[in-house]
């Protein structure tokens, strides 16, 4: 029985996916089984995750093959917490769309598609198998490249191209690297790898650090790491919002879960990889926020913003391999809490992008304006996750901030935390420029208000949503931070997660 | 065998990165192709060469004998084969509506989005 509630988060949107498909040419039935499926699928994932916390980590061994042999799916505390978000947002956006989306994209598979990413983003947050977590990656991949060039506009099949090619080159070295771990440790289950990489790595430490880069790169480009980072602005904004969210809350987040989960199940070892991620993420804080200075369409300042969050999240995992255990744990625990308030804060902030393009049927911040006077509630949607994406207290941002601040200066990371402070100051600095330009001033073209579409209940309502659990987290963040703190202390100590995956002993 | 192996592994890698250097989108699927034949290759032969001694459970046994091949790497080959096969036919189709929608096969004339 739990291990069907364990399977539940990725079989639900699969199966949706298919009557979805069913349905096809036919918006209605599609709407209706597209929004049942990311429901439901929310659902399972609050049992999944009611349960791990009552009772610890949960698996499921498919075809009732003994423990290592079977391919195993394991929900421990960070695994549930992931699928909470990401069933958080995917409900969130697939009632968004009803209503933002055009036409011709939700009658052409629009929401078959979002369900098919859900599954594949849920298996790779769940599976406790190398190849596994490749193969959920694309299933992920192959559903977000159709959903980004759905609808076939210019800008979509130019930025589709670059992320299609950057995403299946990392994918290459991701299966080369399986591979590479296959042929070592004839094992793809994380658990035996654990156990078996230590004296790996003390027979031949060139092999496993070259494992450890080819690891790095591929998660790096998916979760867009500096200097890899180039794909992800260039493609984020081209799609309908409601894509370019679910996009932002959840693909890069993808990447960082499994930057953490195999750096710290097979690489805790490697201070050295840690200490190089510690300054790639630093990098990654400053390039990205200074790259969204530039910009002047809302939704491409925000693509940069979440290249500088991921270097935020990033610094929590490098920081493992310094210091003494109390600040690796604290250091785990800030990225943990960071990776749920982006996810929650950035997807909402897309979806405040969208309503303001549906309206005023721009997003540039140049023809923007006025939107104080013609939108006072729209106003107040933005200004939440806005401040709380720049750390303004008493949001979910300022709590995750002084996380990594604390964890940074634990460690006595002093340059780590210039960059993060640094940063944080220019992530309020495009938040105000976005406020000024489209909310403040007065309206560059006074006829606008009959532009766009007046958004509906189905747009408003998510983002509402969204807004209350970021003010939710501010003001309770010792909840979230517990949380967070028994992930941590499961990826660092990962006795319960081996004892799930029925690999005995921990590390020697 | 291991040795040329190695070598085809390496030369197959050079040619994919070669192409996906192109500025024509075309040989950038090429790239790609080859470059998801030389990661499968890779783990072919990372999983260790064994001629002729197939991992078959003799009745009554519970192992296959020592020094069987280790079927693991071989059966990630055979799901990585299908499913680079699902993404190169995806990428041919995008490459091809690319060139439809742009009018151009060079990457460096495509800036809408920067």
């Amino acid at each position: 029985m739990n291990g069907l509630i364990v399977v539940s988060p990725v079989f639900v949107p699969l199966l949706f996916a298919g009557a979805v498909m069913v349905g096809f040419r036919r918006l209605r039935v599609q709407q209706a089984f597209g929004v049942a499926g990311a429901v439901l699928g929310l659902g399972a994932a609050i049992t999944l995750a009611a349960l791990v916390w009552r009772t610890g980590p949960q698996s499921m061994h498919a075809g009732a093959w003994p423990a290592p042999i079977a391919i195993s799916l394991v929900a421990d505390t960070f695994s549930a917490l992931m699928v909470l978000l990401s069933s958080i947002v995917g409900a969130a956006v697939a009632v968004y769309a009803t209503s933002e989306v055009d036409e011709g994209r939700r009658s052409m598979g629009f929401y078959a598609l979002l369900l098919v990413l859900l599954a594949g983003v849920n298996g790779a947050f769940l599976t406790a198998d190398l190849f596994n977590l490749y193969v959920c990656f694309e299933v992920m991949l192959m559903a977000s490249f159709v959903l980004l060039v759905l609808g076939g506009d210019r800008c979509q099949m130019e930025g589709g191209l670059k992320y299609v090619t950057l995403n299946l080159f990392s994918s290459a070295l991701f299966l080369a690297a399986v591979g590479i771990v296959a042929g070592s440790a004839h094992s793809l289950n994380l658990g035996e790898l654990s156990v078996r990489m230590p004296a790996i790595a003390a027979e031949r430490p060139e092999l496993v650090a070259a494992l450890a880069g080819l690891f790095l790169v591929a998660f790096g480009l998916k979760a867009a790491l500096f200097p890899l980072h180039f794909w992800l602005p260039a493609s984020y904004h081209t799609p309908p919002a409601s894509v370019s969210a679910v996009f932002a809350g959840l693909l890069t987040k993808v990447g960082v879960y499994a930057l953490i989960r195999v750096f710290s199940l097979l690489f805790a070892g490697l201070a050295a990889v840690l200490d190089f991620m510690l300054v790639v993420a630093a990098l990654t804080m400053v390039i990205g926020v200074i790259g969204a200075v530039a910009q002047f369409n809302i939704r491409r300042i925000l693509s940069f913003h979440i290249v500088s969050q991921i270097g935020y999240i990033v610094v929590g995992l490098g920081l493992v391999g310094a210091g003494d255990p109390a600040a690796r744990r604290l250091a785990l625990t800030a990225a943990v809490f960071y990776i749920a308030h982006h996810i929650l804060v950035k997807t909402n902030l897309f979806l405040v992008g969208g309503v303001i393009g549906a309206m005023r049927g721009s997003e540039d911040l140049g023809r923007l304006g006025g939107l104080k006077r013609s939108a006072p509630w729209l106003a107040v949607l933005f200004l939440v996750p806005a401040a709380s994406l720049a750390g303004i207290p008493p949001l979910s941002g300022f709590w995750a901030k002084l996380g990594i601040i604390a964890a940074a200066v634990d460690a006595g990371a002093w340059l780590v935390l210039a960059a993060a402070l640094g940063a944080g100051l220019l992530t309020l600095l495009s938040m105000v420029k976005i406020w000024n330009e489209a909310f403040w001033k007065d309206d560059p073209t006074p006829v606008s208000e009959d532009r766009g579409r007046r958004p509906t209940a189905a747009m408003v309502a998510p983002m509402v949503v969204l807004a209350l659990l970021t003010v939710a987290i501010g003001l309770a963040p010792q909840a979230l931070f517990d949380v967070a703190d028994r992930a941590a202390v499961e990826l660092l100590e990962p006795d319960a997660y081996l004892a799930a995956l029925g690999v005995a002993g921990g590390t020697p | 065998m291991t040795v040329l192996l190695a070598a085809v592994v390496g030369v197959l890698y050079t040619f994919g990165i070669y192409l996906m250097l192109r500025r024509n989108v075309v040989r950038l699927v090429f790239g790609l192709v080859l470059l998801g034949h030389a990661a499968n290759l890779l783990i072919f032969t990372a999983g260790g060469l064994v001629r002729g001694r197939p991992p078959i459970v003799a009745v009554g046994e519970l192992a296959p004998p020592p020094g069987t091949a280790d079927p693991l790497p071989q059966a990630l080959v055979l799901t990585a084969i299908v499913i680079g096969f699902a993404v190169v036919s995806f990428a041919a189709v995008l490459v091809h509506r690319v060139i439809d929608e742009t009018g151009t096969d060079d990457v460096d004339e495509m800036r809408a989005t920067e």
